[in-house]
């Protein structure tokens, strides 16, 4: 069947070095895989979580200053990471759909806005929660918090982008291209608290050779970091699985898939 | 350690639940909205299909 091997209409140029990133890049590929591989994320997530939260909560003692407190950084830390990591996957993806054209990587992108917009929501949330208690303030126009706040427009802006145009291919590039811009606002999240006198405390775990945190509290938020990317990659296969069944409507191997099973 | 006593986080307990509550309730938010999408995309997909194999 010729659909199966059908990308972006035309054969891949560069030999055949690739052919199998083209194969599993093709719609039909990518729509078994994401189901089939999904549960194999989903569920080892849900697990991760019960132990870390249990590490986090129970184990882990509490803090000299911040006493019980800082056990919002269990959920607060890894929803921060998220919420940048999974801006990084949508303007990777985007570049990638605009520079060699493949249609799979605009369904990612497209797919990665609203998983990373809640995140960012969750983070701001449990932030504010968290400041009130510690700075004796729910907000501030910190640049750590600042920054964030903008990576909450930018997801907005990018899915209000995207719902303006009827034309899922002129929507794809152009909201590709407020994605790839988007992308300096993460480092600048990230490393606030470095360059600048942030109100917001420093990196517990990115120098792991010398954490700033003792083993019994960083093994759970190790744990719940890992267990979060888990999770949003389950989430991620169904997004994704919809977007294919959006964008290839009227072809003949959803027609096929779908009438004679 | 009591019940009562993790329950109240050190005097933080309205700040510390309240951000786990939120958490849960975005992580189950988000799965549920995905799978309601990919439902609602297969049936508008299926349908279309069954209307495609009927014309031909």
């Amino acid at each position: 069947m010729t659909s199966e091997a059908r990308i972006t209409g035309e054969e891949p140029k560069s030999g055949t070095r690739w052919l199998w990133f083209f194969k599993l890049a093709s719609p039909p590929h990518a729509y078994r895989l994401a189901g089939l591989l999904r549960p194999w994320f989903f569920w080892p997530a849900v697990a991760l979580m019960l132990i870390a939260a249990y590490g986090g909560l129970l184990l882990a003692p509490p803090d000299y200053q911040q006493k019980d407190a800082f056990r919002i950084i269990y959920v607060h830390a890894p929803a921060a990471a998220l919420s940048l990591m999974v801006y990084v996957v949508m303007a990777v993806s985007a570049a990638i759909g605009v520079i060699w054209r493949i249609k799979l990587a605009h369904a990612v992108a497209a797919s990665c806005a609203p998983i990373g917009t809640w995140f960012t929501v969750l983070t701001l949330a449990t932030g504010s929660i968290y400041g009130k208690p510690m700075w004796g303030t729910w907000w501030e126009w910190d640049p750590r918090l600042t920054s964030e706040l903008i990576m909450l427009f930018l997801y907005l802006g990018y899915m209000a982008l995207r719902a303006s145009f009827d034309d899922t291919q002129r929507a794809d590039r152009a909201s590709a291209i407020l994605a790839i811009v988007g992308v300096v606002n993460v480092p600048i999240v990230k490393y606030s608290v470095v360059w600048w006198n942030s109100l917001h405390q420093g990196p517990s775990i990115s120098k792991l050779d010398a954490p700033s945190i003792d083993s019994s509290m960083l093994w759970p938020l190790l744990i719940m970091m890992l267990a979060f990317v888990l999770y949003f990659i389950a989430v991620l296969c169904n997004r994704v699985r919809s977007e294919i069944l959006k964008r290839e409507r009227n072809t003949a191997w959803l027609t096929e898939r779908l009438v004679r099973s | 350690m009591s019940l009562s006593e993790f329950l109240q986080m050190s005097g933080y307990g309205a700040y510390v639940w309240s951000c786990y509550g939120l958490t849960l309730a975005v992580l189950i938010g988000i799965e549920w909205a995905g799978r309601r999408r990919l439902r609602e995309e297969l049936t508008r997909a299926t349908r279309r299909a069954q209307m495609a194999e009927g014309r031909s």
